[in-house]
């Protein structure tokens, strides 16, 4: 598969799939942090990365983990926004500027003096973002960074993420099972299955009854769409948003 | 039944955790306590078996005062599910791991290998029986734990954030094997904030906020409560906004699932086709 | 021996002049009672040096924490205590080793309960230990509160299977620990992996020159400190050498018992 510049890729699949081992080949943590066997090439930005270490990609492809609780090293935000570059050896201006920017842009600015322990869940993930953001990646791999929020808060981070993909280019690829909120935000979603790509387009074209078959949890308004369909009321799009299914189901009232 | 009368309760060093919470569960009902995360829906939990005792106020367990029994006790009756499978799994076999909470309860020997035996088929992970629960899948693991707490039977389950990290078809499987449970006719408590895994049991919703109950009914009518909802960092149902971005079509206030939503927009949909064709 | 011992050497963010002192300031004071407590064994003495930190803790607004811990370690002093008095010490001496033991654990809880293990860390490195000892033990303290969590859970989860921990005989108690240690390693190990993940994915130990975007800087309140320590030191020892000092006498010892 290739993944274009500005993509948002949303990942998904049954537990097992793959999908966790395919982002972690991304970064280098397969194969350097993994034991095993990789075939194949992997190329960013046309460069083959191939024998590069984790290090070396990590200014490359940023990577926010599941549990925000066990990405976040220090006992301040702000030093921990900074980890990555003084573990980087840049130098302390430069690093200031960055930390501060990743942090005005995540939304957390405020907090900078703060403890970990002391940040809701919410906080936490922000921060994870912005250490990595500090890092100046063209790609960032999120692997499903909202498990641990609650709704609203998942949501919120969502934006933020999105707004990342938008405004600074930064080319996403977020793994997740909870599909109703984060397609709209896609513009492709990849589908795996026992380790192979099985359907890749976008979110419109790969939600139809095929995907069904694959067991992945599509968002209600596409399900109910594929109901609706087989009881015969004429509706053609597989919808993504509530928005574009009311607008479909208008158009079908005859309004 | 569960019967929790003015509980307060805080932990050392914080203030007010939960703060003159009441609530009765009966025999027999299926109730999600949902809620932001640190609103106290843990902590409440953790009340009913005896782990924590109210400052004040009290919790009765089948009429019994959770302040008169040990944990052991009442956890004969309360069998509580924790998140993290990692968190309890430590023997050598799972098979051991089901065993184990018999042993404690002071079970007799054959009684403790129907139980295990059982309690594998029904949660599909028999072929596991002798092997090392650390060697299993993450989904594995949670049904391990899921089996090693209803081997002993309790009349009232309660299971804390069971969702969270599952795919689409393992919540299915749970959805269903909640619905045996309840046709067991035991108590099925499940402490979430998966709106849309709700929405698709629908039980009754206990809604919490910042250590109070800010809402209790049917989860139609509390999860389409746009206030509520969102005092309570959750969000509406897919089906709800749907079908509240249409107003035309007139829908019920109360459509949360997606089979409801079907079943309304036929009979609107149809109708509406029916009439435009009767015109022409 | 409960919990409240611990509690006297957990960093809490209080705004004080002693807060705001750099770390390497307040630990030569703390090696400075460390040092005069060692030296003597006159009762008057060590009385001054354990109540010369009294206006420290108050300056550090920490006094009752400090008062707290000093309680939970009331069982490993008496238990000093008594051992030295069974086993033939004078009581002079018995008092005199107790009074050390208070006084050198009231220094280092006034260090820990004022110093950040992050501020540690960053002194450790700009002392020029290698970095990945700092970071260790930085690691190290933000996991504890994190573990003893953990700790506490895996305890509630075994409870709710039935799991009696106060029950039995000393080997079935011993036994009943096990359902605990377990889930509490394999925990512990999940966790590091995670961590270590994520460590790598932050380019750790990427470049050997790491740079830090806080520097601890010495002020002027700080050399006075050490200053100070220096002085008092050395007076200690002056008085040591060349001041004859009434000690306490209660002319009282046990029967040769032990002997």
């Amino acid at each position: 598969m290739s993944i274009a510049k500005n993509d948002f890729v949303v990942l998904t699949g049954v537990s097992g799939c793959g999908k966790t081992t395919l982002c972690r080949c991304l970064n280098g943590l397969i194969p350097n942090f993994y034991a095993g066997k990789l075939e194949g090439d992997l190329k960013i930005n046309d460069v083959d990365v191939k024998g590069k270490s984790t290090a070396e990609l990590a200014t490359h492809v940023g990577f926010v983990f599941q549990n925000p609780e066990n990405q976040l090293f220090s006992l301040s935000v702000e030093r921990d926004v900074a980890f990555g570059l003084e573990n980087l050896g840049i130098e302390r201006e430069l690093a200031i500027e960055r930390v501060n920017w990743a942090m005005e842009v995540t939304g957390i600015s405020q907090l900078r003096n703060k403890a970990p322990y002391e940040l809701s869940g919410g906080q936490q993930q922000r921060a994870a973002i912005a250490g990595v953001l500090a890092m100046r990646p063209e790609i960032i791999v999120l692997d499903e960074p909202t498990s641990f929020l609650d709704p609203k808060t998942a949501d919120e981070i969502l934006k933020v993420i999105s707004r990342l993909n938008r405004e600074f280019g930064l080319t996403t690829l977020l793994v997740e099972h909870r599909l109703d909120t984060v397609s709209a935000y896609a513009n492709r979603v990849i589908v795996m299955d026992k380790g192979k790509i099985v359907l890749d387009g976008p979110p419109e074209a790969v939600y139809d009854e095929s995907a069904r078959l694959i067991g992945i949890g599509l968002p209600k308004v596409t399900a109910l769409f594929h109901l609706l369909k087989r009881d015969g009321i004429p509706v053609t799009i597989n919808p993504i948003t509530v928005t574009q299914a009311s607008e479909a189901l208008r158009r079908v009232s005859g309004n | 039944m569960i019967s929790v009368e003015h509980v307060s309760f805080h932990y050392p060093g914080s203030s007010e955790t939960l703060h003159d919470i009441s609530l009765k569960i009966d025999d027999g009902e299926f109730v999600a306590i949902m809620g932001e995360n640190g609103a106290g829906k843990t902590t409440l939990v953790k009340l009913f078996n005896g782990l924590l005792k109210p400052d004040s106020g009290s919790v009765l367990i089948d009429n019994v005062n959770s302040r008169d029994r040990s944990v052991a006790e009442l956890s004969r009756q309360v069998g509580l599910i924790f998140q993290n499978p990692d968190h309890q799994l430590f023997a050598e076999t799972v098979g051991e791991e089901l065993r184990f909470s018999l042993k404690n309860f002071g079970f007799e020997e054959s009684v403790i290998e129907n139980r295990v035996t059982s309690l594998l088929t029904a949660l599909d992970i028999e072929k596991y029986v002798n092997a090392s629960p650390f060697m299993l899948s993450g989904g594995e693991r949670k049904r391990v734990a899921l089996a090693s707490i209803l081997v002993w039977d309790p009349k009232h389950v309660v299971m804390d954030e069971p969702t969270i990290g599952q795919d689409y078809l393992q919540k299915d499987r749970l959805r269903n094997f909640i619905i045996q449970l309840i046709s067991q006719k035991k108590v099925i408590i499940v402490v979430t904030h998966d709106t849309e895994f709700v929405a698709e049991c629908n039980p009754r919703v206990v809604l919490m906020s910042k250590g109070r109950i800010i809402a209790d009914g049917p989860a139609k009518s509390i999860l389409t409560d746009q206030t509520m909802v969102e005092e309570a960092s959750l969000v509406l149902p897919q089906m709800t906004q749907l079908m509240r971005s249409i107003p035309e079509l007139h829908a019920p206030d109360d459509i949360i699932d997606v089979y409801a939503a079907r079943k309304f927009l036929l009979q609107a949909l149809k109708a509406r086709v029916e009439t435009r064709r009767e015109r022409r | 021996m409960s919990l409240r011992f611990v509690e006297g050497f957990k960093f809490t963010r209080i705004d004080s002049p002693i807060h705001r002192m750099d770390p390497r300031a307040k630990f030569i004071l703390t090696l400075g009672f460390f040092a005069t407590s060692l030296m003597f064994t006159n009762v008057y003495v060590l009385l001054i040096i354990f109540l010369a930190q009294a206006p420290l803790i108050i300056l550090a607004k920490t006094w009752r924490r400090w008062g707290r811990s000093m309680r939970g370690g009331l069982f490993l002093g008496g238990f000093i205590f008594v051992m030295n008095f069974i086993f033939g010490t004078s009581l002079t001496l018995s008092i005199a080793f107790t009074l050390r033991f208070f006084a050198i654990m009231s220094a280092f809880s006034f260090f820990f309960m004022t110093t950040s293990a992050d501020d540690l860390g960053l002194a450790l490195d700009q002392i020029h230990v290698p970095y990945v000892v700092s970071f260790t033990f930085t690691t190290a303290v933000r996991l504890v509160p994190t573990m003893a969590l953990d700790a506490q859970t895996v305890v509630d989860a075994q409870r709710s299977r039935g799991l009696e921990l106060d029950k039995g005989n000393i080997m079935k108690r011993i036994r009943n620990y096990i359902p605990i240690l377990i889930p509490l390693i394999i925990s512990a190990i999940r966790r590091s992996v995670e961590l270590a993940e994520a460590l790598e994915s932050r380019a750790f130990g990427a470049n050997e020159n790491r740079t830090s975007i806080t520097t601890l800087k010495l002020h002027r309140s700080d050399y006075a400190a050490m200053a100070a320590t220096v002085l008092g030191v050395v007076a200690a020892i002056y008085v040591y050498f060349y001041l004859p000092l009434p000690n306490l006498i209660i002319p009282f010892k046990t029967p040769h018992l032990f002997e």
